[in-house]
């Protein structure tokens, strides 16, 4: 077994250290290095950070919010398959797809009661 | 997706609706309306179940019972689980009533999250196809996570739930990791084509490798010795409810999957897999049974049972045969109701916040109320499956299948620890009969009569006349039986 | 009521529902009519039905009356049905009738007792049971009666539950059965697996018509270990003694007559199958033996008069599987009913000795009671002169045909000698510690309190009359044996006896009951308690040994209890705490490299990057 994957092992390295050598290896050696503050900063967006991500907390409805987007999110997955087929799938497809979006407004709809959505 | 396979779906998309609607409940203002929500969900259960009977009518009608392109069975097996899901989680419904009028917490999302985990348990058991049963199983998981830290102002409750879901995801992981590995080898997800795969293929490395990780992860969710260490902790710390809901219709749906896939999809594969997990369960008898001995607390001792339980229930599983599969239903049944039973004693009890969980505060209860203290002996003698409770019929069921399979010595340390888990039930009757109470304190309530006098009713009706349950379970169990190669009435 | 055979434990089970529901509410003379009435009809039941079964079955067959179909599924298949035969009769007579008397006598006993109703709804439970075990046709049916009077026995036990030691005692008879229960259930399941069947009948046939001889020995083993346990013999009768922390007239009804009889009964009733398995026979035998005069040299050394009667018990149920044990199956039978009739009368008498002595059970501070309580000293001579076997009393002939078996027996010649020995000797102290018991209590001057003699009165007539009528069955009790009556009917196999052994166990049967009442005489009689003072300088050894029970109790605490005890705790603090453990060792491993990690998240992506790639050629590198 170990044998037959052998091969795809080294391809694998070979792949791999690519980027590595490009990025830590030869960049360095051959790029001009002057940093400072400004460039050392995570975003370069002229906003100064307020701080390290090291020491911050962040209120926990970053969270909720990042988990109400996911969910958004992955339903327009299933959507863009489902416009393709549309027609073939006929009324079916259609009633199915408004009892799926409405699971989601249901979610939807608690979280915006349970004042998720109002940022304090 | 036909119009055939919504009719096949109903009591499920029944109770997903019922459930949703449950959650927006509160949120359009009847949040106060505690009483409403109970009934409420008590009505969304009777729909339920009378649509799953309607659904077996229907079903007994037209030949082909399986829908969604194969991936989901609404055969005598399901609808037989079901219905004891949908009993239980109204009997859990009922004990829950007073318990959360005290406390704090919003009634309606309560309910709405037993719903789906309902509507999980629903799913995952009528699953044909490894993924189908992985879609069923964390619904209900995910909404037992939530249930278990319920009460979220409470260290040991959230405790419980952050041990519970960290393992939980775990198990999970490993459970997908398992499927994979099997689907890599089988190419199928649907059970009927693995099993036919495997009758043709040489065990290989990975198949074996899949397998136990597949068993793995289901004895994590029945809690079978060495995947239970989360059990006694999460029992004790999640609110009393909830760890009813956990020790059974929870743990009924673990042995109801757990004997699904194997007999429909392992049993070719037989020999690899039942010696490991002969061990895990004669393990699981001797650790649950010993380790509940030295228990003070009720809920740990019922912990520590529960995954003696398991270790009994798997004995259905490995032997392979039609006494077992039947053994799986009944025992599931009754196992179901003698501890929803104890449950509803246990909180009858409920002095103060944690009354009732330890053995002392039993103490004295055949004096202050000597019906549900003798319920309780019932449901105690039926766990230890002394005759003529139900629990008896259900444990000759599994030892006499364990014995026809050769596993001879698993019956016999089967037989031992019942004998020893007498021992610890005994301790509890010894405080209802021999100790002197203190002060009367019990808080009897109209739901919990009704649940410990339907169990009671239940425990030793099934125990004195148990014929009927017992040609349910021959019915209930033909069409995998046939499946799965077991001729019903194959016993001597 | 052949075809209603069901009706007779229905009657005490009836009686135990409007006992245990209503009787607290009803009162006293509710519960005194129910409970003692339920057991007389259940008694007239059985006889009626006992007598149309001699009518319709004058050749001794089986009857069978299926209520209804228990366990119905293809191999399983159980029914729940009673049978008559003669085996049956016979304990369905002596349980309900001796049952009836007890039931009656305890109207006087407990009569100033709290709980009263809950006396006679354990009591009419208990009886149920009985009947369910020894009027049932198949092991399953029967396992349900004793799992049934396992649990009443406990119950009862623990009747005075704000006694720390009533209690524990009824803990440890409900754990230590649970032990012979285990033999028993796994008998039953080795016969459903090997013959497909527990009905009494079909496995003795199936068995009969050539199975291994290594199965049924296993099965009538384990059985007999089920029969150990209930029956208190080595190594399970440390139960029965402790037991007497019921109440007395349980202890008449349960642990002498009835219950603690069912191991003997169990391993009458498939006699078919120890006939098969010689060794089997041989171990009972040799069990009973040793149980027999161990019990016996115990009960030289005890002062509670229960307890001497306890450790009775358990010597004269000794000699029933002595009985058995040999394959003279009727002989244990026959004793079995001689000892229902003598140890009930004891033990009732004890109760009535106990009640005039304002509750007190040592007999160190009884003595002259004979005058005073002359019913009760009467009757409890006569039961005495039975057990210890002077002839014509009923105890006589019953023991002395078992010795008499013991020697003859075809099964293992040898060692019968040994056995007829050792039940020889056994016989002897049997008689002198009974004597002991009676001159200690009855004989010499009183030894209690001003206030417990002031006290002292003879017991009203629910009590007395019981103890009469048993009384006289002590005296009769023998006559079932005129004309080989008993055998013919019980139809049991049975071998000869020559005359000249017969003769030799009587004559010395006779001689060591002689003996025994002799030497207690000589001793108690004369001199009271001094006797035991000068056993004690002679012998200090011996006589500690003895009071202390040869120390099997604390010898079982430490070998078997605390160890258990420990091992429970070291799998739920030790290996639950192992894998707690690690589990909480991981915990510390992820927040550990939580640290690491906040520490690398510095917001660089190319470092996120390395990160990614390591992890990757990591994984690869294990797996492939």
């Amino acid at each position: 077994m170990a044998a037959n994957y052998s091969v795809l092992l080294v391809a694998a390295l070979i792949v791999l250290s690519l980027p590595v050598l490009t990025l830590f290896v030869l960049a360095p050696l051959v790029r001009a290095s002057r940093p400072n503050k400004v460039k050392l900063e995570p975003y370069e967006c002229g906003v100064p950070a307020s701080s390290f991500a090291f020491d911050h907390r962040f209120s926990v409805r970053y969270f909720l919010i990042a988990v109400l987007f996911i969910i958004f999110d992955v339903e327009t997955v299933f959507l863009f398959p489902w416009a393709i087929r549309f027609k073939q799938l006929g009324w079916f497809g259609a009633v199915e797809m408004a009892v799926f979006l409405a699971i989601l407004l249901v979610g939807y709809f608690y979280a915006w009661k349970r004042k998720v959505l109002t940022w304090v | 997706m036909t119009w055939n396979d919504v009719v096949f779906l109903l009591p499920e998309i029944i109770i997903s609706i019922g459930a949703s609607l449950l959650l927006l409940a509160p949120v359009v203002g009847w949040r106060q309306r505690e009483t409403s929500a109970k009934w409420s969900m008590l009505i969304l259960l009777g729909i339920t179940a009378l649509t799953v009977i309607g659904c077996s009518y229907w079903v007994q009608e037209i030949p082909q019972s399986r829908s969604l392109a194969g991936m989901f069975a609404l055969d005598g097996f399901a609808i037989f689980f079901k219905l004891i899901f949908i009993t239980a989680i109204a009997m859990i419904t009922l004990l829950s009533d007073d318990f959360l009028r005290e406390s704090r917490y919003s009634v309606w999302e309560y309910y709405s999250l037993l719903g789906f985990a309902l509507c999980g348990m629903m799913f995952m058991v009528s699953g044909m196809s490894l993924i189908s049963i992985y879609i069923g199983l964390e619904l209900m998981s995910l909404s037992s996570y939530i249930l278990a830290g319920f009460f979220k102002n409470e260290e040991k409750s959230t405790e419980a739930a952050m041990k519970y879901f960290v393992l939980g995801a775990v198990s999970s992981g490993i459970l997908l990791y398992g499927i994979s590995l099997i689907y890599g080898v089988c190419g199928s997800l649907n059970l009927l084509d693995i099993g036919r795969a495997l009758s043709t293929i040489i065990t290989n490395d990975a198949l074996m490798f899949g397998v136990m990780l597949l068993g793995a992860g289901l004895c994590f969710k029945m809690a079978a010795v060495p995947f239970h260490v989360w059990t006694p902790d999460v029992y004790e710390g999640a609110p009393t409810p909830i760890t009813a809901f956990l020790s059974t219709a929870s743990k009924a749906a673990a042995f109801s999957i757990f004997a699904r896939i194997f007999y429909l999809a392992l049993h070719d594969f037989q020999l690899d897999w039942s010696n490991v997990l002969a061990t895990i369960s004669a393990l699981s008898m001797v650790l649950g049974n010993l380790a509940a001995i030295t228990q003070d607390n009720v809920k740990r001792m019922l912990a520590y049972s529960s995954i003696a339980h398991a270790g009994y229930a798997l004995l259905g599983i490995i032997s392979l045969n039609s006494l077992g599969l039947r053994g799986v239903l009944i025992y599931s049944l009754v196992y179901v109701f003698a501890n929803l039973g104890i449950w509803a004693t246990v909180l009858m009890l409920r002095r103060h916040e944690y009354g009732g969980e330890r053995v002392d505060d039993f103490e004295g209860l055949s004096r202050r109320a000597p019906f549900w203290a003798f319920a309780m002996v019932i449901f105690l003698l039926s766990l230890g499956g002394i005759p003529p409770t139900a629990g008896f019929i259900g444990k000759y069921f599994l030892f006499a299948a364990a014995i026809q399979a050769g596993f001879g010595w698993l019956a016999i340390l089967a037989v031992l620890m019942s004998a020893v888990s007498m021992f610890y039930y005994l301790r509890l009757v010894v405080a209802m009969y021999l100790r002197e109470g203190r002060e009367a304190d019990v808080a009897i309530t109209r739901p919990l009569q009704i649940v410990a006098a339907t169990c009671l009713i239940i425990t030793l009706l099934l125990g004195i006349y148990p014929t009927p349950l017992i040609n349910q379970a021959t019915e209930s169990s033909r069409w995998i039986g046939a499946r799965a190669a077991i001729i019903p009435h194959a016993g001597r | 009521m052949l075809n209603h055979l069901w009706l007779i434990p229905a009657l005490p089970l009836l009686g135990f529902l409007l006992n245990g529901l209503f009787g607290k509410r009803l009162g006293n003379g509710f519960v005194s009519l129910v409970g003692p009435l339920s057991s007389f009809l259940s008694a007239v039941a059985g006889t009626v039905a006992v007598l149309q079964y001699h009518h319709q079955y004058p050749n001794g067959d089986r009857h069978v009356d299926v209520v209804y179909n228990w366990i119905s599924s293809g191999g399983v298949g159980a029914d729940l049905a009673f049978q008559l035969d003669p085996l049956s009769i016979v304990m369905l007579l002596v349980v309900t009738w001796v049952g009836f008397l007890i039931h009656l006598y305890s109207v006087g006993y407990m009569a100033h007792e709290e709980g009263y109703w809950r006396y006679f709804s354990y009591l009419n439970l208990f009886l149920a049971e009985m009947l369910v075990l020894v009027l049932g046709s198949s092991y399953l049916v029967m396992f349900v009666g004793w799992e049934g009077v396992g649990l009443c026995s406990y119950l009862l036990i623990g009747f005075y539950y704000d006694k720390d030691f009533a209690v524990a005692a009824g803990k440890k008879a409900f754990v230590v059965n649970r032990i012979g229960d285990f033999g028993f259930l796994v008998a039953m399941f080795l016969m459903f697996a090997y013959f497909g069947t527990v009905d009494f009948a079909k496995v003795s046939q199936i068995a009969s018509g050539g199975v291994e001889p290594g199965l049924v020995t296993a099965i009538c083993l384990l059985l007999f270990l089920g029969a150990t346990g209930k029956s208190a013999q080595i190594p399970l009768y440390v139960w029965l003694p402790d037991a007497m922390a019921g109440p007395t007239p349980v202890s008449a009804l349960i642990h002498a007559a009835t219950m603690v009889t069912a191991g003997v009964y169990m391993i009458a009733r498939p006699n078919a199958l120890y006939r098969l398995a010689p060794d089997a026979l041989m171990v009972v035998a040799i069990i009973g033996a040793l149980t027999a005069i161990f019990a016996a040299t115990i009960g030289i050394r005890q002062n509670d008069i229960k307890k001497v009667l306890a450790y009775s018990t358990v010597s004269q149920l000794g000699f029933m599987f002595i009985g058995v044990g040999v394959g003279a199956f009727t002989a244990g039978i026959f004793h079995l009913i001689t000892h229902a009739f003598f140890k009930a009368c004891l033990f009732l008498g004890s109760g009535s000795v106990i009640h005039a002595m304002s509750g007190e059970q040592d007999i160190r501070r009884m003595g002259g009671l004979w005058k005073k309580i002359p019913i009760t000293a009467w009757t409890f001579l006569i039961a005495t002169i039975a057990i210890a076997g002077f002839p014509p009393l009923s105890g006589f002939f019953s023991k002395d045909e078992i010795l008499a078996s013991a020697l003859a027996n075809p099964y293992f010649p040898d060692l019968g000698v040994w056995i007829w020995a050792i039940g020889t000797v056994a016989a002897l102290f049997t008689a002198f510690y009974m004597f002991r018991l009676f001159f200690l209590t009855f004989g010499g001057s009183f030894r209690g309190t001003q206030e417990q003699e002031h006290h002292l009165h003879e017991s009203p007539w629910t009590m007395t009359v019981p103890l009469v009528v048993l009384a006289a069955g002590s005296i009769l009790g023998g006559a079932l044996t005129v004309n080989h009556f008993l055998e013919h009917w019980l139809e049991l196999p049975t071998f000869e006896v020559s005359p000249a052994r017969a003769w030799l166990a009587m004559i010395a049967s006779t001689i060591v009951a002689i003996l025994g009442t002799w030497f207690a005489y000589a001793l108690f009689g004369r001199r009271g308690l001094a006797a035991d003072e000068r056993f004690e300088r002679r012998a200090p050894a011996v006589a500690r040994t003895l009071e202390n029970k040869y120390y099997v109790d604390e010898f079982y605490d430490e070998a078997l209890v605390t160890p258990l005890e420990r091992f429970s705790r070291f799998l739920w603090r030790g290996i639950d705490a192992l894998i707690d453990g690690i589990l909480a060792l991981g915990g510390y491993v992820v927040a550990a490299v939580g640290d690491l990690l906040r520490f690398l998240q510095t917001g660089n992506v190319r470092n996120y990057a390395l990160m990614f790639f390591v992890g990757v050629i990591v994984f690869i590198w294990i797996f492939a």
